[in-house]
């Protein structure tokens, strides 16, 4: 309820809040919306001895353009601007519709698309879809920028390929054209609204009904969010039809351990794991026209 | 630990105030400036009754710093009504018996406010998701629903 | 009595101010020279204190005062108030601060006292406790077996009592002459109250004059005043509760806690303005919870369908203190309501009050009653389908006839008045019970797994009785008292023990008042929740504020006109038999001469010419203690839809006729049967209150304990019939609770019923997916 004490910078720029980050190392901890960060230190399971608070870097790494057919989003973009854009509605609906089911409204507000992705809970929405849309993730250090793909970011229970020094500033991901079709399901905790499963889907046909590309992104069920490739295999190269879609789907946790609590034990999240995927696979399918 | 110099616009008045870094925005609200109609029902940004509108977003303000709202411009539930005239929202959960014991009314107050300004026009199902960030215990929230449909109508007709 | 006000849906007079932020909670309070205090808590569920040590945190920055259970040993323990007789009922030693062992998780240890909150919770985590972890029990039936954990040495084998008091009928022979018996055990599940508003309290001690003043969440201001007093020494006359504010209760904010106590040892130690509001996950572990019985359940029954006898055996985890009412819960509330709306020979009950290391388990809405429907509605739908008949079919054949009332019901209280069947008929009009049944045919055949849930639900409220009361065992009457005072500009104030905290009787009360005084409900205030202002009380809770407390408003209300009206045949030099009063006019009958019920105020305090021997004013006093309590009742019907590859239950449509007999403001009305059912609703699919083995709160936080959202709840649809209650001269029954006793119920058998395509009959609650899941994977 009451945060310990810290001490707190509001640097003006990336230069700013990287030199702190180097200067302090372990002791910072990086501020963006807050809302993951800020419960965990009000109940002091969290707390560091320097707060840097990313407030002022908004202008700059706020966006979301559209580059050569590439879409390129700043990471201070919040949840709700990703919801409400129509070009990642359009081009990335996965992303968008993952931002509306996240948390709530107020959280939606402040929470971003770069915190949530670095801070890598293994509930959280966003992975899910940026592995589905094989996003790129630029990472900003001392050095300089690093681009790193989604499925080498992800590294299970809140941790990342992103190094103590470093700074997610943007989320690349290419637009999906014609044939192509995504979809982001998931099944809300009832308390906490965070994902027990969570699957985002991205297919694309060859205009024919046959599959030429499925990426499908799982959240929820294990320690890190993960790409389902035993399904994404499965289907590609496939005609696409009811039952190819729940052939592929049997594969979402293959190689997987699931979580195991008392809300949804092992067993169960597999099985979650498993309709879900067909789910957003059906989905996503019908998005791409067939 | 040092202070930090703010400044905040809250309900159209100015305050410049020296804050610990780790106060939150609530207990600036409430223990600060003395506006406790913004209540604290939760420690885990779960029940919404700290909500209040930062530069015009619904936010939850038990998780946000004081020093994060530097600068910006605040309402809260003390600031709805004008003059004494209650605002269309105020009307509608009056009018509907959209509130029991009061405790959670000024964060549902809020982010009704931020919803039927996004969507003027709500469904039942459009309105129970935009307060999915708001808990209340009291009504079961068939009367909070009717309530932003109250307000939603009064709304469009002083629009139209 | 014209009724102006009576029957319709005045706006609520309370909600201005809590629309404006104008309200004043007691986190509001900023009172001079405040402190703030943060209490140490266990984080074991069971362990010997080997040591405390204060010395970091005393001198923290900010620190006031540290004190430990050592230093509260001259205070007395926290006292239980209903002591079940026939029980072996052990109260067994509460302190305010553990001494030597902690026996739940969020058991006090130390209190922190510093200048802000920040501080005081920055030195609280400088208490360095030593503890030896014991063995641990959570399970009620666990604790009572050979060799479990024990959690007080006093009470051997964690029996804190056993109940057996309700037995009517003949039992023995309804099992013999019963066709076929039913049998099954199933859990009531722990739910945690969750009012938004935290419990807290402000607590200031004046040495000089010797008087402690307590601002608080408290349900029953006067109940706390006097139990209070004994814990702390004070004369009962010493001691103020005020309540501000109250952010809700749902049966906890009724108990007398450790907490409050320990701000007044504090403010008293101290002689520092002591504030005190506890975080939420305090109130998850520490404010007491509701619910947990294991029930096994006989039910003996005809082939027709005739239910002739219920047996119950129930294992009541009472948690790890017995708290102010629950003895009571889990026996009487819950015990008298067990043949429910059926005609029931014979019944019988035991009850093993269990002691294990977990919260203590007191009234939750409902509290006892929803336990009880619970298990009838789900025997009644058990049986139904063993012998053949609908669920509707099975009830008609069981219901009291509307003719039998008064009744007297096997587990020995009589029922005030009743016509189930009316309620049962709306309520299948409602829903078109015949066009769902074919709608559900055919969404199995597409593999969609719909059902519905009948629950026919009556609730014993209205408390009550004092001789009855206290014949089982209440430390009190339950009797409630109101002042009305009339000023001499012909405004009123209304002072009530009862303690509304939402249920609107600011409003209510006004109505019915107004109706009486014949004046404009905007001239009547109502003042409660301070004992300073408001004579004597027993509170709010057990649906009796309007059925108990409205009466004795509209008695004193009453007795102030028969005054008024001597003051005014008098004035007119008419003979008071001559008189007619209506609409605020005392009226000489056939004349035009007459004054007005505000003209006869101000004579009556003027005193001027007032009627040998009648003393000058205008005010009066009502105790009334009800001669019975009042049963309402209703009929609910819940259609719900299960995902079958994912076990997630939907509800559909939520439809419920209520009778709470004559109704005073029916926007309120269907307020507290929303809130009610979501209640229900919530237990049923979403809220469980659950432990690990060693006892640690697994939901101890809104992120895990899941309060039902707006998007988890349907929309309902109501109607009502009035069958008015002959106790009271309104025929007024309860309304608070009634939602939260039918609906679980209705949810149950809806799931039951959307699974029986799958050979299920009996799902365990609450149902999570995972649960409804396993269930269709078993079947």
């Amino acid at each position: 309820m009451f945060p310990g004490e810290f001490e707190y910078h509001a640097p003006e720029t990336i230069e700013e809040a990287l030199d702190l980050l180097s200067r302090h190392g372990s002791d910072a901890k990086l501020l963006a919306g807050g809302h993951s960060l800020i419960p965990m230190m009000k109940l002091r399971l969290a707390s560091s001895q320097h707060l840097v608070d990313l407030k002022n870097l908004k202008s700059s790494l706020s966006y979301i353009r559209e580059e050569n057919g590439d879409l390129a989003i700043g990471a201070l973009t919040t949840h709700t601007e990703v919801e409400v854009s129509e070009s990642l509605q359009q081009k990335a609906a996965p992303l968008a519709e993952a931002a509306g089911l996240i948390g709530d409204v107020q959280v939606r507000n402040m929470g971003t698309l770069g915190g949530s992705l670095a801070h890598a809970d293994p509930a959280a929405d966003q992975p899910a879809p940026a592995l589905a849309l094989e996003a790129q993730l630029v990472a900003q250090g001392p050095g300089g920028r690093r681009t790193i793909p989604a499925d080498q970011f992800f590294f299970g229970f809140f941790a990342t390929a992103l190094q103590q020094d470093e700074l997610l500033v943007e989320v690349r991901v290419a637009g999906l054209g014609a044939n192509s079709g995504g979809a982001y399901l998931k099944v809300p905790h009832p308390a906490s609204g965070y994902a027990v499963c969570g699957v985002a889907a991205v297919v694309e046909t060859d205009g024919g009904g046959n599959c030429v590309k499925c990426r499908v992104g799982v959240t929820g069920i294990s320690d890190g969010a993960y790409r389902a490739t035993g399904v994404e295999s499965a289907l590609e190269g496939s005609a696409i039809s009811a039952d190819a879609i729940a052939a592929a789907s049997a594969h979402a946790t293959d190689g997987v351990e699931p979580l195991d609590d008392y809300f949804a034990g092992a067993d169960y999240r597999r099985a979650l794991a498993a309709t879900y995927v067909k789910r957003a696979l059906t989905t996503a399918s019908e998005r791409a026209g067939g | 630990m040092a202070q930090v110099s703010i400044e905040v616009r809250v309900n159209g008045s100015t305050y410049r105030k020296e804050v610990e870094p780790r106060l939150l925005l609530v207990h600036l609200l409430r223990d600060v400036l003395g506006l406790t109609g913004t209540h604290v029902g939760c420690d885990t940004s779960s029940c919404g009754a700290c909500t209040v509108l930062l530069g015009g977003l619904a936010v939850k303000s038990c998780t946000l710093l004081a020093v994060q709202a530097d600068g910006a411009e605040i309402t809260t539930v003390e600031g709805l009504a004008t003059n004494g005239d209650l605002h269309a929202v105020q009307e509608g959960f009056w009018e509907e018996h959209g509130l029991q014991c009061g405790f959670c009314t000024p964060g549902f107050l809020m982010a009704t406010v931020q919803l039927l300004e996004r969507n003027p026009d709500p469904g039942d199902a459009e309105i129970r998701h935009a307060l999915e960030g708001n808990l209340c215990r009291c009504t079961g929230y068939q009367h909070i629903v009717n309530a932003v449909q109250n307000a939603a109508g009064k709304l469009r007709e002083a629009a139209s | 009595m014209a009724t102006k006000f009576f029957g319709t849906p005045v706006k609520r007079r309370e909600d201005r101010r809590l629309l404006t932020g104008g309200s004043q909670y007691t986190d509001d309070l900023q009172l001079t020279g405040m402190v703030h205090a943060a209490i140490v808590r266990s984080p074991h569920a069971h362990a010997r204190i080997r040591s405390v040590d204060v010395e970091a945190a005393r001198s923290a920055p900010g620190v006031v005062a540290v004190f430990t259970g050592k230093d509260m040993e001259g205070v007395a323990g926290i006292p239980t108030a209903w002591l079940i007789p026939d029980s072996d009922l052990k109260t067994t030693d509460h302190p305010a601060l553990a001494r030597d062992r902690v026996r739940y998780v969020g058991d006090g240890v130390a209190v922190v006292l510093a200048e802000d909150r920040y501080q005081a919770e920055d030195a609280a985590q400088l208490v360095q406790v030593d503890y030896e972890i014991l063995d641990a029990v959570a399970d009620q039936v666990k604790a009572v077996e050979e060799g479990a954990p024990q959690v007080h040495d006093d009470a051997p084998g964690n029996r804190c009592f056993l109940f057996n008091t309700i037995q009517g009928g003949d039992l023995d022979q309804a099992f013999e002459d019963a066709d076929d018996v039913l049998s099954f055990r199933t859990t009531n599940h722990r739910m945690i109250p969750s009012a938004i508003e935290p419990r807290g309290c402000v607590a200031q001690y004046n040495a000089a004059s010797g008087e402690l003043t307590l601002r608080m969440t408290s349900q029953n201001p006067h109940i706390h005043r006097l139990l209070l007093s004994i814990v702390l020494g004070v004369p009962e006359h010493k001691v103020r509760i005020v309540t501000p504010e109250i952010g809700g209760g749902f049966g906890s904010k009724i108990a007398v806690y450790a907490d409050e106590a320990v701000m007044a040892f504090c403010a008293m130690q101290t002689g520092r303005t002591v504030k005190w509001v506890e975080t939420r996950r305090e109130n998850f572990q520490c404010t007491t919870h509701g619910r947990d019985h294991v029930t096994d359940v006989e039910a003996a029954y005809t082939n027709e369908g005739k239910i002739l006898g219920l047996r119950f055996k129930t294992w009541a985890n009472m948690g790890a203190y017995v708290s102010t009412a629950a003895p009571g819960v889990p026996t009487w509330l819950y015990g008298l309501m067990l043949s429910g709306v059926y005609d029931v020979p014979a019944v019988g009950l035991e009850v093993v009050g269990v002691f294990t290391h977990t919260t203590p388990v007191d009234a939750c809405r409902g509290a006892g009653r929803p336990e009880a429907t619970y298990l009838l509605e789900r025997i009644v739908d058990l049986v139904a389908q063993r012998v053949g008949l609908d669920p509707v079919e099975i009830r008609r054949l069981n219901f009291i006839g509307k003719e039998k009332f008064p009744h007297a019901v096997a587990p020995g209280v009589i029922y005030d008045s009743g016509d189930y069947d009316a309620a049962l008929d709306r309520l299948l009009e409602m829903v078109d019970y015949e066009a769902f049944r074919s709608e559900q045919a055919e969404a199995r055949e597409q593999g969609r797994y719909l059902g519905i849930g009948l629950s026919t639900y009556v609730e014993i409220c209205g408390l009550g009785p004092s001789s009855i009361v206290g014949s089982t065992g209440f430390q009190g009457g339950l009797w409630e008292s109101s002042v009305v005072r009339v000023h001499p500009t012909g405004k009123v104030t209304v002072m009530t023990g009862a303690n509304p905290h939402g249920q609107g009787e600011e409003t209510t009360f006004a109505q019915v008042v107004g109706d009486v005084l014949g004046v404009d409900i905007d001239d009547v205030e109502l003042v409660h929740g301070d004992t300073d202002l408001v004579p004597m009380g027993m509170g709010t809770y057990g649906s009796r504020a309007t059925a108990v407390g409205g009466i004795a408003a509209f008695k004193a209300a009453q007795k102030v006109v028969e005054k008024a009206s001597k003051i005014a045949a008098h004035q007119l030099e008419a003979r008071e038999e001559d008189l007619e009063f209506e609409d605020g006019r005392f009226q000489v009958k056939g004349t035009d001469q007459g004054m007005s019920f505000q003209d006869v105020a101000l004579q009556a305090y003027l005193a001027w010419n007032l009627p040998q021997g009648l003393e000058p004013g205008l005010e009066a006093q009502s105790f009334y203690d009800p001669s019975n309590f009042v049963f309402p009742f209703g009929a609910h019907a819940c259609i719900v839809e299960v995902d079958a590859e994912t076990g997630q239950t939907d509800i559909v449509r939520y439809v419920a006729v209520d009778d709470c007999g004559e109704v005073i403001n029916p926007l309120i009305v269907d307020g507290q049967i929303h809130g009610g059912i979501a209640f229900g609703v919530a237990q049923a699919l979403y809220e469980h209150a659950q432990y690990d083995e060693s006892g640690q709160l697994l939901t101890g936080s809104m992120m895990d304990y899941a309060v039902p959202k707006p998007g988890q709840m349907p929309s309902f649809e109501l109607d009502r019939t009035v069958t008015p209650s002959p106790v009271n001269p309104l025929g007024l029954k309860g309304i608070g609770e009634a939602g939260s006793i039918g609906s679980t119920a209705a949810v149950a058998n809806a799931v039951a019923d959307a699974l029986s395509p799958f050979g299920i009959d009996h799902v365990e609650m609450p149902f999570t997916p995972q649960r409804v899941w396993q269930a269709i994977q078993q079947a």
